[in-house]
């Protein structure tokens, strides 16, 4: 009789599950440990903010998303996206900090037809030739803040440029990007080891060969390493500092503090951009993260689900669809906390980029200031080897 | 290139080498004495790196924060000692590489329980936060004379800690043969536990001193690490005198690939040429010194035993 009666409310509820839509599944691989920890835990919590606004839904439709560390490594990386595909069967993925793991998991993901929208990394690759339909740049591409850094140090008169990197392939991307948006011949190129502690030597050489600014691309602790030494030498008093927005964003402030004040550096993005929707977004963020001031990461990762977000409407909530997901991705029709902007063919934006200069504000707080536009609409150099 | 330059940069050799050597010397002194390869030395670094950092946060004196990094993670040292050490003392060298490479994993990732994954900020001291000028024209950071000074400070008072007082020759006779130590009254547990202790402060002095100049975040011990094996492999595993004369080679070797090799490959070669291969060479001349040395010297340049 209880058989009876269990298959008679079975039977009674299979209809309304069927009826009931699975949820749109968003894979998101986070970076909580390993070598980009601190920029990953920055755009978990941009992405938290935007899922949390949206009340866990995406266009008005019950969403999942899948958060997983993966630790900033790219073979652990490609079995989760694995798993993501085959398993989860996600409709859209996001959330690597670097290149390498892109670079890793884009190819699948791409045979899969799954939308991979970047919340930070725009590797030259996927901007040329290997350019996909079911990539999204949705922040930069990789050279954009170094060729905007070099058009800052040019238009601000620095004759004499010292330009520093550590001596490997995203280095040497960077000075490159730097020296096209430059146009001059820099004074001095100097390539140091990956992960260098000590920079006594290459500050001995700068200060003899006493140029008006030097322009640094040195990633994560090598950066904070430089910064404070080059202040302790004396050379912040009479050499200008120039580097790319995340030289010098807030999770770096906090790590530097007083040392990085005249810092000019470059992005997309800046907290104090004045438009709307990253007023809303950086009030938001201060409210649910104890009075913190968003960097560049989460500001991408809050983007990136509003992206996603925008899609999912634009199509009714029909993600099975690709063809019209990603039609309505490539409008880029949601508001951007960057304020509009459009993809190109390569699907990287063309965007403006602005330069903002570290300063003490009249609080006593240490922050990144908004100074000037440097291009009003970028768009990378690569575009050209995207045949599709 | 002038010769304030030149000088300039043999005192950033024999300043890198000395910082390296702040941290050599407790790592060596440990395996000198108590036969075990503690590649946990970097975390304990890293702990005084913290602690002083959180200290000088609170009460913005940097002697206090030295003085604080020394007594918690001398205390950090000494639970180890009693948890772990002790019980890998008398296990082959494998077993003891492994055990306290997972007081590495664990001390990442406590630290990032604690402080978070983002590094965390040490000011400098405000009377040394500037240049001084040691000659006209020759101005360098105070800062680093005061590593310099440390340093040698440490260096001293090792030595004489060694040569010329009681404990220095208990230290020494346990080290040579510890059972016949043992016969001859020394208390070598005891011994040991304020050898592994005195390393622990040792490390914590140089995250402390090293903190203002360096990223403290977590991981920053394995880093520095690998230099510094280099630093003892070069002068001998487990002598004093061979950690500070291989550190300071490294740090000398270091830094004049740094600053000379590009400059003379020019010299020789086109640009082209000298920009993309000066930096390579520079970036292994000391494992070229350490190759060297070891081809010559298998056991290191002052070996501790035989």
């Amino acid at each position: 009789m209880r058989l009876f009666k269990n298959l008679v409310v079975a039977a009674l509820l299979l209809p309304a599950i069927a009826l009931a839509q699975t949820p749109i599944k968003v894979g998101i691989a986070n970076d909580l440990s390993g070598p980009f920890a601190a920029l990953g835990a920055e755009a978990r919590d941009g992405f938290n903010l935007a899922i949390k606004q949206l009340g866990n839904k995406l266009g008005g439709q019950p969403a999942e998303f899948i958060q997983t560390d993966m630790g900033g490594n790219p073979d652990q990386a490609r079995q989760l996206v694995t798993r993501y595909i085959q398993r989860d069967k996600i409709d859209f993925f996001t959330g690597p900090i670097g290149s390498n793991v892109a670079l890793a998991v884009g190819p699948a993901l791409f045979a899969a037809k799954v939308p991979y929208l970047s919340n930070n990394p725009g590797p030259s690759q996927f901007a040329g030739a290997q350019c996909n339909d079911y990539w999204f740049g949705v922040s930069y591409q990789n050279d954009a803040f170094h060729e905007a850094a070099g058009k800052v140090a040019a238009d601000r008169g620095f004759k004499k440029m010292v330009i520093l990197a550590p001596d490997y392939p995203a280095g040497k991307d960077a000075l490159n990007g730097f020296k096209r948006g430059y146009k001059l011949a820099p004074n001095q190129e100097v390539y140091t080891k990956l992960g260098q502690i000590d920079y006594a030597a290459e500050l001995a050489q700068i200060r003899d060969a006493k140029p008006d600014a030097i322009y640094i691309f040195l990633p994560g602790g090598m950066g904070i390493n430089f910064v404070k030494q080059f202040v302790s030498a004396g050379l912040n008093k009479s050499v200008k500092l120039v580097g790319p927005g995340f030289s010098a964003d807030e999770d770096v402030i906090q790590a530097v503090g007083e040392p990085l004040i005249g810092m000019f550096n470059t992005a997309q993005w800046a907290h104090d951009l004045d438009n709307a929707q990253n007023k809303k977004f950086v009030e938001a963020f201060r409210k649910e993260y104890n009075n913190r001031y968003p960097a560049v990461y989460a500001a991408q990762a809050y983007d990136t689900i509003m992206a996603i977000d925008a899609a999912v409407k634009a199509t009714g909530g029909k993600v099975a669809d690709r063809e019209a997901v990603i039609a309505a991705l490539k409008k880029a029709d949601f508001s951007s906390v960057r304020g509009p902007f459009k993809y190109g063919v390569n699907n990287f934006p063309i965007q403006p980029l602005y330069v903002r200069v570290v300063e003490k504000g009249a609080d006593g707080r240490i922050t990144n200031k908004l100074v000037g536009k440097v291009f009003d609409s970028y768009q990378d150099v690569y575009v050209g080897e995207c045949k599709k | 290139m002038s010769g304030t330059l030149i000088a300039e940069q043999l005192l950033n050799g024999l300043q890198f080498g000395l910082m390296l050597f702040l941290i050599a010397a407790g790592l060596t002194l440990v395996f000198g004495i108590l036969d075990i390869l503690n590649v946990a030395h970097g975390s304990l670094y890293m702990a005084g790196a913290y602690v002083a950092a959180q200290t000088m946060q609170v009460t913005g004196s940097f002697v206090a924060a030295v003085l604080m990094a020394a007594v918690i993670t001398g205390l950090v040292g000494l639970v180890l000692e009693l948890l772990l050490v002790r019980k890998l003392v008398v296990r082959d060298h494998l077993a003891q590489v492994l055990g306290t490479f997972a007081v590495i994993l664990i001390a990442n990732d406590v630290v990032k329980m604690i402080w978070g994954p983002a590094p965390i900020m040490m000011n400098m001291p405000s009377s040394l936060a500037g240049p001084v000028s040691l000659l006209p024209d020759f101005l360098y950071p105070a800062y680093r004379l005061l590593i310099i000074a440390v340093g040698l400070a440490v260096a001293l008072g090792l030595y004489l800690f060694v040569t010329r007082t009681r404990a220095g020759v208990l230290v020494r006779a346990g080290a040579s043969n510890r059972q016949m130590a043992t016969l001859m009254g020394v208390r070598v547990p005891v011994l040991f536990m304020g050898v592994f202790v005195l390393g622990a402060v040792l490390a914590a002095l140089a995250g402390a001193l090293l903190g203002p100049i360096t990223a403290i975040q977590a991981g920053m011990g394995e880093q520095i690490l690998i230099l510094v094996l280099v630093c003892i492999v070069i002068g001998g595993i487990g002598s004093m005198r061979g950690a500070f004369v291989g550190a300071l080679l490294v740090g000398f070797v270091d830094t004049a690939g740094r600053a000379f090799l590009p400059t003379l490959l020019k010299l020789f070669f086109s640009p082209a040429v000298a920009s993309s291969v000066g930096p390579t060479l520079a970036a292994i001349s000391i494992y070229i010194l350490m190759a060297v040395v070891l081809v010559f010297r298998p056991a290191g340049l002052f070996p501790a035993r035989g």
